[in-house]
């Protein structure tokens, strides 16, 4: 039988303020257990939450971001259960009425086109502490730095139908979080997390089948083999004539597979109500037109405009907008070089690949915006060779000093392109007289043994040799030898 | 010096010399030391902290920039967190908890220089209402030490009553304030939600719970709730623009002609002829003052204390759960695992009646029960709030009896419904919202009774003119139990 898989995801963006979402205690990451918790995140009596309002700013940036309905009032529930790293007994968040309603992203997928996937709501709660079970020898440790870390939650409809597309619903909602400023994407630190909620049916049909919720995905590599896996399982045992359970599910990334981490057979009761410590949230029109008017430009706009406005290839367009980052490190080489064709190939080649060797982030270049704009110009304007260009990009890299300037550089070092004919014409003749074998194998094959002359000069003239120059002059010496 | 004297005259006392304020404060440790063995209202006696407090106060006193209630004594009743010094809230769960921080109520009566005696006693996280709950024993009623004095702020109200302080802090979530007053002939101000800050108060139902003074006369119940009220951006139920400020300087002003409602609806509950006589004297007393009497519905009263009995426990069955042994508070002994470290800490810390209002509130927000018990008090509670502001379009505020009866034999109430009962003249206000001032209204059988002035929402300043109208013309309010006279 054909089967045909629906998945749902459920994205928990953590959102990038300074201070907890009811607390004043800080969420830097890395911190000693503990030491970033305060009253209030240790649940001591007496303490009462206080809403932080840049985590409602954030979460109004991301619903006007998705084309949503910005709720003017909401508010905020108790979910009550008994777990060591929540103190309270109970995980504030929102239930009945979200921050944000229904909205949708735009998909793209792998073969160019785009498909709408519907989002359902985003809601603001609390992040609980961690268990720390290894460490401990039978006993669990608990770290409460990441109890009160504000989260927005984003559940999608089931609209997502196969692993890749889901992951690819992923890569998408980490480039938007990182675009809008409301989550640094880091997803080693655990700062974007992913449930999904897997179901398969018969193709063909429109009831959806039972669904298990895979827990805590933290890359989209895990998340896409994850779901393939659980598709996998469900399909063998319905076909073993068996019946997929209702129940959450952990992903084992080194084992590679999925298992049961409790049944919800019997639902729980999570005794949902309107928090009595908080008042309902009123956001008025005019803060939500703020927050629209402050939106920078998003990542589909900014591929168009890559496309239609610098002529780059769509490729191109999406590798460089992918990341924010990237995009702002182009956009900088950009207003310096005035070259979009050459900034791209710059910035998708040696410069990701220098990154990529030294496993550095995008904001943490060892060369500037303005050192790589000027090197392209350079090259452009004749100055230096792209030959030239690499090695300076090298040395800059070394260097890792934004004060360094290219042209002060390229002056000490003497790498001013040469482009004088009579100083290359006398460079050619040297090369050519001193070897007549090479002058004399040039009648037979010409194309290697040109490549042979210019390698010669390119040496001799340590590669600031004009390669057009170079190379007409070449054949004029070579023909008329 | 005459341990039952108000704030207003002790401070005449401290401004003209005749005694220092750590002479004040010793005279009162001292009779706390000596008397509080029969009545056990104090849970913690903080001496050396009251006599660092005085000798700063009076170092304030000489320097002349004292205010009304630099170097008087006041106790805290022990669910205000207190820096350094044990907050137990009456419970053996918080029998070792020191917090590290004052409640915000504390910090504001400590920055207008008054001087912390101790932490009273109390029912259990505040739940009761004749301090019979407490971890630390019953206690005891200085009219008849048989009796109790009420609850849930009894310790606060049995002090004042043996003129152990002359001044208390209380809360009140369904009449903890204003029963305990009326049962132990004192006063007691309830203020309008959002009025003082529940800002290290230990939650009972966060939707009800309010700090407020109590004191021997109306005029002192001023004096503390213009220093104890105001904005706190740590509540973030607190108001922005909540009580004017100006209460003493309303106690000292008689009141204009007002018009006062007498809600039919408690009258007819008032069942005891005694105390039915008692409240008409009283009710006489406002029309010799030139205040008009009216009568006014408040239709849904009778379902005032079903109400409040859901939403409490509610509130309080996941306000508690943060005791679970894990970070701070009891913790059983060698649990085998974390189900039995949860069930044993809890079973052993919570006493009875705790546990009773756990599971009453579990069971009200649990699936298939939650509609028909929470969602429906909410509604009902709207009804209520909104009987109120009918009746305040019509009249200026609302005068009833504090309780059905006077004070208890302790032990007398075992059945919890009936003890809940206690409370059918005090949640209404509570669930509205709206301040409720009680005060002495007469005696019966030489124990106190107590009425209540209820009025708009942060219309404190008008029930305390009213209520220094009454002491004016009325000395109930001077009466001391004899054992201690």
């Amino acid at each position: 039988m054909q089967w045909e898989t629906v998945i749902g995801l459920e994205v928990h963006v953590q959102l990038a303020t300074r201070s907890k979402i009811f607390s004043g205690a800080s969420t830097g990451f890395g911190a000693a257990p503990n030491t970033q918790a305060s009253s209030l995140d240790i649940a001591l009596p007496g303490t009462l939450p206080v809403l932080n309002e840049a985590a409602v700013r954030m979460a109004v940036t991301f619903g006007v971001a998705i084309g949503a309905h910005i709720s003017t009032r909401c508010v905020f529930d108790r979910k009550n259960y008994f777990y060591p790293d929540l103190p309270k007994g109970y995980q504030i968040s929102q239930f009945e009425s979200p921050i944000v309603g229904a909205g949708h992203i735009d998909l793209r997928l792998d073969d160019g086109s785009t498909r709408t996937v519907r989002i359902t709501r985003a809601h603001l709660e609390e992040d609980a502490g961690k268990s720390l079970h290894e460490d401990f020898a039978g006993m669990t440790g608990i770290d409460l730095n990441r109890a009160g870390m504000p989260l927005l939650e984003i559940v999608s409809e089931p609209d997502l139908r196969n692993a890749k597309e889901a992951a690819a619903y992923f890569r998408q909602m980490h480039t938007l979080v990182r675009y809008i400023g409301i989550c640094d994407g880091n997803l080693n630190e655990g700062s974007m997390r992913c449930d999904a909620n897997v179901s398969v049916r018969p193709a063909g049909t429109n009831e959806l089948g039972v669904r298990t919720e895979i827990k805590n995905l933290n890359s989209f590599r895990f998340l896409e083999r994850a779901i393939d896996h659980e598709v996998a399982r469900q399909i063998e045992v319905i076909e073993n004539g068996g019946r997929v359970q209702r129940e959450t599910r952990l992903y084992d990334s080194d084992r590679d597979e999925t298992r049961t981490m409790r049944s919800k057979e019997l639902s729980d009761d999570y005794r949902y109500f309107p928090e009595p410590d908080l008042l309902p949230v009123v956001i008025d029109e005019a803060f939500i037109s703020k927050v629209r008017a402050s939106l920078p430009e998003l990542p589909q706009q900014k591929r168009s405009r890559y496309i239609n406005d610098l002529a780059l290839s769509e490729y191109d367009a999406s590798r460089l907008t992918d990341d924010p980052s990237v995009a702002r490190f182009f956009e900088a080489v950009l207003s310096v070089s005035n070259e979009a064709k050459a900034a791209a190939n710059w910035i998708l080649g040696d410069w990701s690949a220098t990154l990529n060797r030294y496993e550095l982030l995008p904001d943490a270049s060892a060369v500037t915006a303005e050192q790589l704009g000027a090197l392209i110009a350079r090259v452009r304007a004749g100055t230096i060779t792209g030959k030239v260009a690499k090695s300076l990009f090298d040395s800059l890299w070394q260097a890792a000093d934004p004060k360094r300037s290219v042209d002060d550089l390229i002056k000490e070092q003497g790498l001013e392109q040469v482009s004088d004919t009579g100083e290359l014409a006398a460079v050619i003749r040297t090369i050519v007289d001193a070897n007549p074998e090479q002058v004399a194998q040039f009648r037979t094959d010409k194309e290697k043994m040109l490549e042979f002359f210019v390698g010669q000069i390119m040496k001799a003239t340590q590669g600031r040799a004009n390669p057009q120059q170079v190379n007409s002059l070449l054949r004029e010496a070579l023909s008329s030898d | 010096m005459n341990p039952f004297s108000t704030l207003t005259d002790l401070a005449d006392g401290l401004r003209t010399r005749q005694f220092s304020s750590v002479e004040l404060a010793s005279f009162y440790l001292d009779r706390i030391e000596r008397l509080d063995v029969e009545y056990n209202s104090f849970i913690t006696v903080t001496r050396d902290r009251a006599l660092t407090q005085a000798a700063a106060a009076d170092t304030r006193l000489r320097g002349g920039n004292a205010t009304p209630l630099t170097g008087l004594p006041i106790a805290h009743k022990d669910i205000f967190c207190t820096a350094g010094v044990r907050t137990s809230c009456g419970s053996k769960m918080l029998d070792g908890f020191i917090a590290p921080y004052d409640a915000t109520a504390v910090t504001l009566l400590d920055a207008a220089g008054a001087v912390t005696l101790g932490k009273t006693n109390m029912d259990e996280f505040a739940m009761g209402s004749s301090c019979e709950t407490s971890y630390y024993g019953p206690v005891r009623n200085p009219w008849d030490s048989a009796r109790v004095p009420g609850g849930s702020s009894g310790g606060s109200a049995a002090a004042l009553a043996a003129g152990l302080t002359p001044a208390a802090t209380g809360t009140d979530t369904g009449g903890s304030i204003r029963q305990p007053a009326a049962f132990s002939g004192v006063c007691g101000l309830k203020p309008t939600y959002g009025c003082v800050s529940r800002y290290g108060m230990v939650a009972f139902a966060s939707s009800l719970d309010q700090g407020g003074p109590m004191a021997r006369t109306v005029t002192d119940i001023a004096l503390l709730l213009d220093a104890m009220a105001g904005f706190d951006t740590r509540d973030s139920t607190s108001a922005q623009t909540g009580h004017d400020g100006k209460a003493a300087i309303a106690a000292s002003t008689p009141a204009r002609s007002l018009r006062i409602g007498l809600p039919k609806e408690y009258l007819s509950m008032l069942t005891d002829p005694a105390l039915a006589r008692v409240f008409e004297e009283a009710r006489r007393v406002f029309e010799s003052l030139g205040h008009t009497l009216v009568e006014v519905s408040l239709p849904h009263t009778a379902a005032a204390v079903a109400t409040y009995y859901v939403v409490a426990s509610a509130e309080a069955s996941t306000n508690l759960s943060r005791f679970d042994g894990v970070r701070y508070g009891h913790r059983c002994e060698a649990p085998v695992d974390l189900t039995d470290l949860y069930e044993r800490s809890r079973s052993e810390g919570f006493g009875r009646e705790v546990k009773r209002r756990i599971l009453t509130g579990t069971y009200a927000l649990s699936v298939g029960y939650f509609d028909a018990y929470y969602l429906k008090a909410q509604r009902v509670r709207r009804l209520i709030r909104d009987d109120f502001i009918a009746a305040f379009g019509a009249v200026d505020a609302l005068l009833t009896p504090t309780t059905p009866s006077t004070a208890f034999p302790i032990g007398q109430i075992s059945d919890p419904v009936e003890m809940y009962q206690q409370d059918v003249f005090t949640v209404p206000a509570s669930l509205a919202g709206v301040p409720a001032l009680a005060l002495p209204s007469g005696y019966h059988e030489g124990l106190p009774v107590g009425m209540q002035l209820v009025g708009p929402h942060f219309s404190e300043s008008r029930l305390i003119a009213l209520g220094a109208d009454f002491q004016r013309a009325t000395d109930w309010h001077r009466r001391t139990p004899p054992a201690l006279g």
